[in-house]
């Protein structure tokens, strides 16, 4: 979603960390099999409900598998109203839940070739390009507090998290980016 | 004196000069140097004082064995004590102080300790110091304090500078140790193509191997460490890392390894040190084996070294232990040592071999060299206080009859072998006892088993109890190839070598030397050399019944020391099976638990220091909060203001000013961390029914109404007010530390109980910031921002509406926790900040006051509004609260409406709420008890209540409290006793809990 502005951005020695703003997010939650929720998440974003730990990309926006009842649309945050408009219809009459969360999140980017090692750094998770790759997205925790993680291209992760601890995540990436080791455990080449 | 040699040393770079300084002294070493091998370089053989007797002590070791060698290392804020020697690797300008003497290392009172040994047997403190019993804290414990402890401790107010941190690796097989073993074993599996990862816990690969000068294919061993490593960094799957220990294996392949990264870098520009936490599919241990000690009279003299070690010394740094040493063995592999000594231009005056029939083809080689060899022989004891004089020999036979005194400087001993098990026991993989090694061996049969039952652990090499260079590699293949065989892959081939290895004579156990010695001999045979235990002490243990090797060893402290008896355990073993008249694995092993050896607390608490310390959840506001000076408090993870002091206010004075604010004008109240959960669905009436002890499921669109959500043991869990949005749908509003939890507590319902009902939840509690206008003159301030009708007609008290306010789309709750006339206003949280703007700016004319959580606690309390954690505490129900009006009698059910029922829980004696007011007017003390006639069976007091809340209300002159009393709301009037510490007692009325507008009048505006 390269739409969305950047609020700030720090060169660490490992890689760039840049905190987002202006990303519109919507909570769907369905019934992912069924065409009412294929159709809404058609109508807001040109996209399929993606498969388990997937994460579909598109010109109008991306859609990310969040729980097996959950989706997370990300819009442009200037159309989150008009998008939840438009799912409107084919939701009408089917129990789902859709609920505006942009304002309850924060957004950051880690970019460059360290980017996973970045992360490996402060979250328990395989970032191994065999288990997470550009399309997939994971649910755990960075450092102390819930994040959510994906891939729209190789060498950059974005992050979620809440908004009450961005201010923690902000120095969490900044710290793993900059001022300590580098594992180049998935660049052997530059250990 | 050891001494470093011209030439030698394949691991130092002699044209790298490092200097150091050890008890301010300066020192020379090289690159490459453990301080171990430097500080022996420099012919300093005396390291420090030992634990209980203060004897002089010297290197023992050369690796992670050691158990004397520990310094204080560093200085200030980056002191560490007890460092080990032999696993840190020299650097410029290290500071080091040896430890445990008073008042020097040459001269030491506490060494009076060691001249009557017999005052400090086993159990000496048990059995001394518990009587009179008063004397323990004021005399016995500060005497014993001062003189435990190895090391200083650093300065409580030091702050280490260097940073750490962890990383998270998922491997399908990790490899710990980087021997020949393991580097074979991570070929093989590697070949599979699976995921490897191969940690060493020193700088160098190839383990003991290239150190033992072995022959393989006719060329050194070295080639073939340097074969195998070029084959592991051209397969792409496979990584290797030097200096990283494996310290502990735990359920489900998670491994912890400890990486060393001070000596890649300038101290303070990187991590110091990384914590890996691998999550392996399969782990193979080939962490080889630890020689072992000899116990003889005086094999703690420093000079008494193990033979591997002396070999280390001179073959890795080029440093020699002495000008003259003896050997005395066990087994062939001390032979090696005397030969590489011999080859180095040094003097070995003998070799005594403690078996009767001597050694294999390396005992002729040493015979060929001119060595004299006797075998059958063993030492009586070592001559020497502070370094070795020389070494009194007799019969291994016999009883210690002196048969002569050989002059020497250095002693290498070598009791055998025992695999490194640790790894392979974290986990519960079982050993067994191999008779031919005398050792504890990994037992195949019963490894560690995975959540699938399958194992997950093997051991490979040496640690498999598997000795020669030869069988090595084939059972590292093997294991490599059956590793990659459980993760359905196919490993490599196993390497075809031919190895040049001379014929050993088997070894034979010798726990005792000579085996008949007696008690003097005894009691300066040191099995523990860190915690000064001797073979008499466990002898004594076990006479005095302590027949189990764990109380043996907590008896003794056999084996407790910071080197968790690397070096003792199967000595102490076989010592005291051997006093019990049993055999060793019937005696068994003591528990091996994770870490192999000790981490620093920096790098297992990795990047969580200082403002990462932990996370502070943060409002939308609260940069401006801080910004207006606000005195915070934790809630939750949470800072929220407390308070707004003005200028030199003090708190009590600030509060007390809100208070009043609220009261006759118009406050704000940032209340943002309350939860805000969305609950939606065709059933979410029928779930918040269950879920609340009221009825939520008749509220109509548009209105709110106040509920209690109590655990399935009818506890109050959780408050606060409901909102209704549409037909399907509810706001919850939890409180702030609510939010979290009953959201899980939802969920859980949802997805294990009621999992067809068809309710979806959202925790929307960080989308909207929330804002609270409170005071007579709230709804002028509303006004004067603009937009949306907030007229009484409008919007009435337990109401909501939607519209612009003050240009923003806001959602507007009527609801009030302080008595006033109250709004609250949500809007996403991005706007938040301007809200609190437009609401200050619009409030000005009307001096509008922000207010903190104290302010709010005391609005509440003056109107008899309970707070969850103060006037509930996990064993209040909503009854004992006077709440009965906000259960719904007539439901079928809700959570915890059953227990509810219980005897216990309407028996009329229970604890109920009341207002309380002192009779003078004074603050009641938080939490203080009302005393009733008589005592329990304690003696104590009886009590009949407590005090939940209590305030100095500003608004009534007095102090108000609220307080849970037996049959309370019957007693009106009564006046009870609060005893307060250390004064006299405050007396109380018993009132109604609502001291402030009972009529609910100002609510109204």
């Amino acid at each position: 979603m390269d739409k969305a502005g950047e609020m700030w951005r720090f060169d660490g020695a490992l890689a760039r960390v840049s905190r987002m703003a202006g990303m519109g997010m919507l909570t769907l939650r369905g019934d992912l099999a069924t065409e009412a929720i294929g159709g809404a998440v058609s109508a807001a974003v040109g996209l399929a409900v993606p498969q388990t730990r997937r994460i579909g990309f598109g010109p109008q926006g991306a859609v990310a598998w969040m729980s097996p009842d959950e989706l997370l649309l990300l819009v442009p945050g200037a159309d989150r109203a008009a998008r939840q408009e438009a799912m409107r219809p084919p939701l009408e009459g089917r129990h789902h839940l859709l609920a505006d969360v942009s304002d309850a999140r924060a957004v950051f980017t880690v970019e460059g070739p360290a980017c996973r090692d970045v992360l490996a750094k402060i979250m328990p998770v395989d970032l191994d390009p065999r288990a997470f790759g550009p399309g997939q997205i994971l649910r755990s925790r960075a450092g102390q507090v819930a994040a959510a993680i994906w891939m729209e291209r190789e060498e950059r992760i974005t992050l979620l998290c809440f908004r009450s601890v961005a201010g923690y995540m902000g120095e969490l990436l900044k710290t793993s980016a900059g001022e300590s080791g580098d594992p180049a455990y998935f660049r052997p080449e530059a250990g | 004196m050891s001494v470093r040699l011209k030439t030698g040393g394949r691991l130092i770079d002699r044209s790298q000069p490092r200097s150091f300084r050890f008890n301010g002294r300066v020192l020379r070493g090289y690159k490459g140097d453990t301080l171990a091998s430097a500080l022996l370089a420099s012919g300093q053989t005396l390291l420090g004082r030992s634990f209980k007797y203060h004897r002089p002590r010297g290197l023992v070791g050369s690796g992670v064995e050691e158990p004397n060698g520990l310094v204080a290392l560093g200085t200030g804020d980056q002191l560490e004590p007890n460092q080990r020697t032999t696993t840190t690797e020299l650097r410029e300008g290290m500071e080091l102080r040896s430890q445990n003497h008073w008042p020097s290392l040459g001269f030491d009172i506490g060494a009076l300790n060691s001249l009557a040994p017999r005052l400090f047997p086993a159990g000496f403190y048990y059995k001394t110091f518990t009587w009179p019993r008063s004397f323990w804290k004021h005399v016995y414990e500060p005497i014993i304090r001062r003189s435990a402890g190895l090391g200083p401790a650093p300065d409580a107010e030091a702050r280490d500078p260097d940073s750490y941190e962890h990383f998270h690796a998922f491997v399908d097989v990790l490899v710990i140790g980087g021997g020949l073993a393991g580097l074979e074993a991570a070929r093989v599996a590697g070949a599979s193509g699976a995921r490897v990862l191969l940690i060493e816990q020193t700088a160098h690969w190839g383990g003991r191997a290239a150190k033992d000068e072995q022959i393989v294919n006719g060329s050194p061993v070295d080639n073939l460490v340097e074969e195998i490593r070029a084959e592991l960094s051209a397969m792409g799957n496979v990584q290797c890392r030097s200096r990283t220990m494996g310290v502990g294996v735990y359920d489900h392949g998670l491994v912890l390894a400890v990486e060393n990264l001070a000596e890649n870098a300038s101290i303070n520009d990187a991590a110091r040190q990384r914590l890996w936490k691998i999550r392996a599919g399969q782990v193979i241990v080939a962490t080889g084996a630890l020689e072992r000690p000899l116990s003889f009279a005086g094999n703690d003299v420093p000079g008494v070294m193990l033979a591997s070690a002396i070999r280390d010394y001179l073959i890795d740094f080029g440093v020699s232990p002495g000008d003259r040493t003896v050997v005395v063995t066990n087994n062939d592999s001390a032979y090696r040592t005397a030969i590489a000594l011999k080859t180095h231009g040094l003097d070995v005056p003998a070799i005594l071999d403690a078996r009767a029939g001597g050694g294999g083809a390396l005992a002729q080689e040493a015979r060929a060299l001119g060595i004299r060899v006797e075998a059958g022989r063993g030492i009586a004891r070592v001559l020497g206080g502070r370094a070795v004089r020389g070494v009194a020999i007799c019969a291994q036979a016999g009883e210690g009859v002196v048969q002569e005194e050989i002059a020497c400087d250095a002693v290498a001993m070598s009791g055998g072998w025992s695999p490194v098990v640790h790894l392979w026991s974290h986990c519960g993989g079982k050993l067994r006892w191999d008779d031919a090694a005398a050792a504890f061996g990994p037992d195949v049969d019963k490894a560690p088993l995975g959540a699938d039952g399958a194992p997950f652990v093997s051991a490979a090499g040496t640690a498999n109890g598997v000795w020669g260079l030869g069988a090595v590699l084939a059972d590292s293949a093997r294991v490599g190839a059956e590793v990659a065989a459980r993760l359905r892959r196919e490993g490599a081939a196993p390497r075809s070598v031919e190895i040049d290895a001379p014929e050993e004579a088997p070894m034979e156990p010798v726990w005792l030397m000579p085996q008949g010695a007696g008690p003097k001999l005894r009691a300066k045979a040191f099995l523990d050399f860190q915690n000064d235990v001797k073979v008499s002490d466990v002898q004594l243990a076990a006479q005095e019944g302590f027949a189990s090797v764990e109380h043996a060893k907590r008896y003794t402290t056999l084996g407790m020391a910071t080197d968790q008896g690397k070096l003792s355990n199967i000595n102490g073993l076989a010592i005291l099976s051997d006093a019990l008249g049993q055999p060793i694995p019937q005696t068994g092993t003591t528990t091996f638990r994770p870490p192999y050896a000790p981490l620093t607390l920096g790098v297992i608490a990795g990047e969580a220091h200082g403002s990462l310390f932990q996370p502070v959840r943060e409002t939308p506001m609260q940069a401006w909060h801080e910004a207006r000076g606000a005195y915070c408090e934790p809630v939750g993870q949470w800072r929220r203001p407390y308070c707004y002091p003005v200028g030199e206010e003090s708190h009590e004075d600030a509060v007390r000013r809100e208070v009043r604010a609220v009261r006759e004008g118009v406050g704000m109240l940032d209340a943002s961390t309350l939860g805000k959960i969305l609950v939606q669905g065709p059933d979410a009436g029928r779930f918040l029914d269950m879920l609340y002890t009221g009825r939520i499921s008749t509220l109509a669109i548009g209105k709110c109404r106040y509920g209690l959500m109590c655990s399935e043991n009818g506890f109050l869990m959780d408050d606060g007010v409901v909102a209704r949005l549409g037909p399907e749908s509810f706001l919850v509003h939890t409180t702030t530390g609510g939010a979290d939890h009953i959201h899980a507590h939802m969920e859980d319902w949802l997805q294990t109980e009621w999992w067809d009902w068809q309710v979806y939840t959202a925790n929307l509690t960080e989308q909207y910031a929330q804002i609270v206008v409170a005071g007579p003159k709230a709804r002028d301030v509303l006004e004067a921002l603009g937009g949306m009708d907030v007229s009484e007609a409008r919007l009435p008290f337990m109401t909501w509406a939607e519209g612009a306010l003050g240009g923003f789309d806001a959602r507007v709750f009527r609801i009030s926790f302080s008595g006033e006339l109250s709004f609250e206003i949500a809007v996403p949280a991005g706007q938040g900040q301007a809200l609190w703007d437009a609401i200050l700016k619009a409030g000005a004319d009307h001096a509008i006051t922000p207010y903190g959580t104290e302010a709010l606690h005391v609005l509440r309390a003056e109107r008899g509004f309970i707070m969850i954690g103060d006037e509930t505490d996990g064993t209040v129900i909503p009854q004992d609260l006077g709440l009965d009006w906000a259960i719904a009698r007539k439901k079928d059910d809700y959570i915890g409406k059953r227990a509810q029922a219980r005897a216990h829980m309407v028996d009329p004696e229970r604890w109920t709420l009341v207002g309380l007011q002192t009779i003078d007017g004074t603050v009641l003390p938080d939490g203080a008890y009302a005393v009733d006639a008589g005592e329990n069976e304690n003696g104590q007091r009886n009590v009949q209540g407590r005090v939940t809340s209590s305030y100095f209300s500003p608004t009534l002159g007095r102090g108000i409290a609220l307080g849970l009393v037996r049959r309370g709301p019957e007693r009106m009037g009564e006046v009870l006793e609060f005893p307060r510490i250390g004064g006299a007692s405050a007396m109380a009325r018993i009132v109604s809990p609502v001291f402030y507008d009972p009529e609910a009048e100002a609510t109204d505006g």
